[in-house]
């Protein structure tokens, strides 16, 4: 094992056992939340120092790193079938891994500072801080282990994993009733598309007769198993990075705290299906039909997201649709072909999402409602938070030349080399259905992004009676420190370092790298620039003209009659109450009647039975006496007509 | 007497003794004592038993057999009847035989700070410790005749058990619903045993010899007779895996059962079923096996699939457990059907797995139902607001139920499916499909009842709950959280000693 296979293998063990530490500390005492506290401090200690380690052990791990590393060892073996433990490493992973670290610091940081009993609040908010502390190591460890696995088992050990830190951080805000439900819908939705995803290794594991990602790539599979893994796999991405069908979970996973839906949206969880299915690439760039799958899924994830977005009142449910949105520019990148593209529009969306839900959280802090209806005007009393907001909301839109705008420019160059040059494994109507969604999602992003800026931060104050003021240093470093990125990452995708890291392959699926992206830069301006840039432009322009009209008005009345379709996603929460819910609550019903009355009834009643044979047996022979005679001597008699004929045949 | 001979007869002898000695001493909180010593002492021997183990050399002869103890111990017993005392221990065994050993251990132990309300301690003590006897002779024996012995023997105490310190109270009601509960199980497993008696000896008759390791491979039996044999045997440990159809004497037995009664019927009597399944069904008439194999996978994803959807539907915390039991076994039962190394290594695991687990599980229903006095899940919420620990735990053993990866429970579950789809052909991946989807059931309904017992406002049973737990509860537990997490990170614990005598097995599959 070299230095840096150690580096990669050490990377999510160290959150790991700061999580592990974590739980075993004590609960806080009731009320006693303040710094003075020994468990909290602990626990503060803990969770900062492992995500700080990872941090370190990543940077380590990027500068180190001189091209893909690899190192296993055999796990356990199942009759034919070997699981290994190992990693896998390349500047892919490296950099996915440092920004993993990166936000899980930031959270952990900024979570000191929100997750603290103010001395005007009047209920006991964190007395459970070293679990939440210590959920957050776990959730980091776990991406991390997705990101440098070399074996499909162990990455779905950190995918799982993940999975249940998100359902456990979602319901830890015990005053708000619609977490609990929140935090089941999460798990459970992602954990449907987990069958596909469990089965889709299945598949793959046993044709290659190994889980190791080296030797499931490096084996010749058949069409009709490449193809139907692809799609079962698939099933398993939507669910994690939240692409249509399987995207409801996302909105509602808001009901946890504001530091979690940062981490969710940024770093982890969400951006474990798009980073996976980079890591898999070569599978998929062989199999058109799950590419034009995932293109149609990219695109009506795009718009749908982007349109939602549009009618939220909440701040941070916006945000979280915006998230939704973006997740399909990285997946529509996939379906045409460029896994660079989508890695670079995660690390930039990875840093302007974290910066943009850090900031809502400031102020949701001090305004204390997350309503948009009842903010406006904060431009003024809150100006770092309005800096940074506008920072992560011009990258989200992508205004030149904050990262949004570079990365994204990629996605929408390779959809469109795909429609109108044919490049890339997907058809070419799978080119044209991402660009044309990408573009028409560039208008709807700005004019959301728009929205959500005057709303918050321009005409009067809607609240005078609270007194909002920019947030104390725990909860404004981690922001600001996130801008940087979020403003300038995009920069880094000219033709460099950090370009050739992100392109940097393994060996075993150099056949898969799509040529749109010239080996030299992520970035190539061509003159259709201009598109996207007038379509951001109207997107913006309308929805400012509709503020001007009336200042105090929502934009979004603008919508008319679809206002309230997009404020409900179409209502597709609806359809998978009535389509998935319902049905199964009713079937559980069914199965426990029937197994009660129809199985379980069958035997009491073979019992039943048995006891009543018995007791018509037993009054048959409680017979009185004069039949009783009757009986024997009629018995006698036939015994010795019996033995009389026997005796004459005989 | 070898090293080997003699920790086999200890394993047998001393919890058999220490029932004795538990039943002589008068006292009884001394008598609670001796007999979790005389459990510790079982499992220290079970433990040995994998010290210094051979075996392996048969296997470089010529027809080496498919049944390769570490040690054996082969004595005659009634020459009258050609009967044999022939107990060994090997890869197969040897898990269940130390996870039978620890739940023995865990329970005497819980008994010794807490007895439950119906009878002595002492008396409850020296029913565990026979039952311990029977269920390790079951997994000991390596003759047909002894194994039937050992497995009926396992049976009385439990009911005993059930009928005298079970159920919730002493009202009549409550009374005679454990009675019904006890005899709908002896009832019932006795008709399976009865099965088990009548295919032992279609077996015995047909092959002169009830030795396992001869028979094994199913040499010298006739087709004809596999197929009887095989059905014979396997309805008979179906009824105690259990499978569906033949599950029902399970949710009442489990649910009226005193906590440690639960802990060891769901721990590891359930695993009498699945062993004598692999050992003794598959290995006896493997051509039976074979041809009924579909059937049995059917009913086992049919087990998975009805078991999730009726948890979903439950009401009663220890009802929902048991329950849950009939998915998890479910799978157990995929794995052994499907007749590859990879299926039956995923049921030796799955088998150790749900034992910690569930065996768990039941601790801590057993502990909400002491505090709360209710089992009701409607009456269950909030329990994380005034006993965290305990909130926490069940958290954790509801997770582990689930099959997280990285936990006991995953590697079970996962890989009877990708044994599922090893195997392949239509009906088989459709199988696959189903039990995955049973996967994401077994969730929902363990998230289910996190969110009713744990989320939410503390209801009137729990608000008066302590927060703290008790020695000896935390001593009982502890154990089994490890080892949900170790066998979950190294599932080479379990499968460690399992690879080579799975593959001998499925070897004389082919």
């Amino acid at each position: 094992m070299s230095t840096t296979t150690l580096l990669g293998a050490l990377l999510p063990v160290v959150p790991l056992v700061a999580g592990l530490v974590g739980l075993l500390l004590p609960p806080a005492a009731r009320g006693a939340a303040t710094d003075r506290d020994t468990a909290r401090r602990a626990a503060i200690a803990l969770g900062v120092a492992g995500a700080a380690g990872a941090l370190v052990l990543a940077v380590a791990l990027l500068v180190t790193l001189d091209g893909p590393a690899e190192s296993s060892a055999t796990w356990i073996r199942f009759g034919e079938l070997t699981v290994t433990l190992g990693v896998r490493l390349d500047g892919a992973a490296a950099l996915v891994a440092v920004a993993v670290a990166a936000v899980a610091l930031a959270v952990q940081v900024y979570s000191v500072g929100y997750l603290r009993r103010g001395p005007h609040d009047d209920v006991d908010v964190d007395h459970r801080y070293p679990p939440y502390a210590a959920q957050i190591s776990l959730f980091t460890a776990a991406m991390l282990l997705v990101v440098v696995s070399g074996d499909l088992i162990m990455l779905l050990v950190g995918w799982e994993v993940m999975g249940i830190c998100s359902y456990l951080l979602i319901a830890h805000d015990r005053w708000l009733p619609q977490a609990p439900a929140a935090a089941q819908k999460a798990f459970l939705v992602t954990r449907v598309g987990d069958v596909g995803f469990l089965l889709g290794i299945a598949l793959l594991g046993v044709s290659a007769g190994s889980f190791r990602i080296a030797d499931v790539l490096a084996h010749d599979h058949g069409t009709g198993t490449l193809t139907a893994a692809g799609l079962l796999l698939l099933a398993g991405v939507a669910g994690k990075s939240a692409q249509f069908p399987l995207h409801t979970w996302l909105p509602d996973a808001m009901a946890g705290p504001t530091p979690i839906s940062a981490l969710i949206h940024a770093a982890t969880m969400v951006a474990a299906g798009v980073y996976v299915l980079t890591r898999l690439w070569p599978l998929f760039a062989a199999t058109p039909t799950a590419l034009a799958v995932l293109g149609v899924m990219a695109s009506v994830t795009v718009l749908l997201g982007a349109l939602a977005a549009t009618a939220q009142d909440d701040i941070k449910r916006v945000l979280a649709w915006s998230t939704v949105s973006q997740l399909g520019y990285m997946t529509g990148a996939l379906a045409v072909g460029s896994p660079p593209a989508a890695l670079f529009h995660l690390l930039t969306h990875a840093a302007f999402k974290a910066l943009l839900f850090l900031a809502a959280g400031v102020v949701i802090h001090a305004v204390g409602t997350a309503a948009m209806s009842r903010m406006g005007g904060l431009r003024h009393s809150m100006p770092v938070t309005f800096w940074c907001t506008l920072i992560g909301l011009g990258a989200l839109a992508g205004v030149p030349p904050l990262s949004g705008f570079w990365s994204k420019e990629g996605v929408l160059a390779a959809a469109e080399g795909a429609a109108l040059h044919g490049d890339g494994p997907a058809p070419a109507w799978v080119g044209w259905l991402v660009w044309l969604a990408g573009l028409v999602g560039v208008a709807v992003t700005a004019w959301y992004a728009t929205r959500l800026l005057l709303r918050t931060f321009f005409g009067a104050p809607r609240t005078p009676l609270t007194h909002p003021h920019d947030p104390p240093a725990l909860l404004r470093w981690p922001g600001l420190a996130l801008a940087v990125p979020a403003a300038l990452l995009g920069l880094a995708g000219f033709p460099g370092w950090f370009a050739t890291q992100l392109q940097s392959t393994t060996p075993s699926d150099a056949e898969g790298v799509s040529d749109l992206m010239p080996p030299d830069g992520l970035i190539h301006l061509t003159p259709t620039v201009l598109l996207p840039l007038a379509l951001l432009l109207l997107g913006a322009g309308l929805a400012w003209a509709g503020w001007r009209r009336d200042t105090a008005a929502d934009p979004a009345v603008a919508l008319g009659p679809l206002r309230p379709v997009f404020a409900r996603a179409f209502r597709l929460d609806d359809v998978q109450q009535a389509l998935v819910v319902r049905p199964t609550t009713a079937l559980g019903k069914a199965a426990r009647v029937a197994d009660e009355r129809v199985v379980d009834g069958a035997v009491t009643g073979t019992g039943h039975g048995a006891g009543a044979l018995g007791g018509g047996l037993a009054t048959l022979h409680r017979a009185a006496l004069p039949r009783a005679v009757a009986a024997v001597l009629a018995g006698a008699l036939l015994i010795a007509l019996a033995a009389a004929l026997i005796g004459v045949m005989s | 007497m070898s090293l080997g001979e003699f920790l086999l007869v200890a394993v047998l002898a001393v919890p058999a003794f220490g029932a004795l000695a538990v039943a002589a001493i008068p006292r009884d909180l001394p008598a609670r004592v001796a007999g979790t010593v005389a459990a510790a002492l079982t499992l220290v021997a079970a433990l040995a038993l994998a010290v210094d183990r051979s075996g392996t050399w048969t296997a470089y002869s010529a027809t080496p057999p498919a049944v390769r103890p570490w040690h054996a111990l082969d004595v005659a017993w009634v020459p009258g009847l050609d009967l044999r005392f022939h107990l060994g221990v090997d890869g197969i065994s040897w898990p269940l035989v130390v996870l039978t050993a620890l739940l023995t251990l865990l329970c005497c132990g819980y008994t010794c700070w807490r007895v439950p309300a119906g009878g002595s301690g002492r008396a409850l003590v020296a029913l565990l410790l026979v039952v311990e006897v029977g269920i390790l002779g079951t997994f000991l024996a390596l003759d047909l005749v002894l194994f039937f012995l050992f497995f009926e023997v396992v049976l009385l105490p439990m009911y005993a058990i059930i009928v005298g310190w079970g159920g919730d109270g002493t009202d009549p009601a409550a009374v005679a619903a454990r009675r019904r509960a006890a005899r709908k199980f002896a009832l019932y497993t006795l008709f399976g045993s009865v099965l088990l008696l009548v295919g032992v000896y279609v077996v015995v008759a047909a092959a002169g010899t009830a030795d396992i390791v001869a028979l094994t491979g199913g040499t010298g039996l006739s087709r004809g007779t596999q197929l009887a044999a095989f059905t014979l045997l396997a309805v008979a440990f179906a009824v105690k895996s259990p499978l569906w159809p033949l599950h029902s004497w399970l949710p009442d037995a489990h649910t009226q059962a005193p906590t440690v009664g639960s802990v060891l019927l769901a721990g590891v009597l359930l695993k009498m079923g699945t062993y004598g399944l692999i050992r003794v069904a598959v290995g006896v008439a493997p051509e039976g096996a074979r041809w009924a194999a579909p059937v049995l996978g059917v009913l086992a994803v049919a087990a998975i699939l009805i078991g999730s959807l009726v948890c979903l539907a439950q009401t009663e915390l220890k009802r929902l457990i048991a329950y849950s039991s009939v998915g998890h076994m479910g799978f157990v039962l995929l794995g052994i059907a499907t007749l590859t190394a990879t299926g039956i290594q995923a049921a030796l695991i799955g088998n150790v797995a749900h034992g910690i687990i569930t065996g768990l599980l039941f601790f801590l229903a057993g502990a909400i139902k002491d505090r709360a006095h209710t089992g009701a899940l409607r009456e269950l919420s909030g329990l994380r607001e005034t006993a965290p620990r305990l909130s926490g735990l069940l958290a954790f053993a509801a997770v582990a139920s689930l099959g997280l990866p990285g936990l006991a429970g995953f590697w079970g579950e996962a890989f009877a499916v990708v044994a599922a789809v090893e195997v392949g052909g239509t009906l088989w991946i459709t199988l696959a499909v189903l039990a995955a989807l049973g996967g994401a059931l077994t969730a929902a309904y363990l998230l289910r009842l996190l969110r009713q017992v744990t989320h939410g406002r503390p209801s009137a049973a729990v608000a008066g709950l302590k927060p703290g737990l008790a020695g000896a509860e935390l001593a009982a537990w502890a154990p089994l959280v490890l080892l949900a997490l170790a066998v979950g990170l190294a599932p080479t614990l379990v499968l460690g000693v399992a690879e080579a005598p799975v593959t001998a097995l499925v070897e004389v599959l082919r």
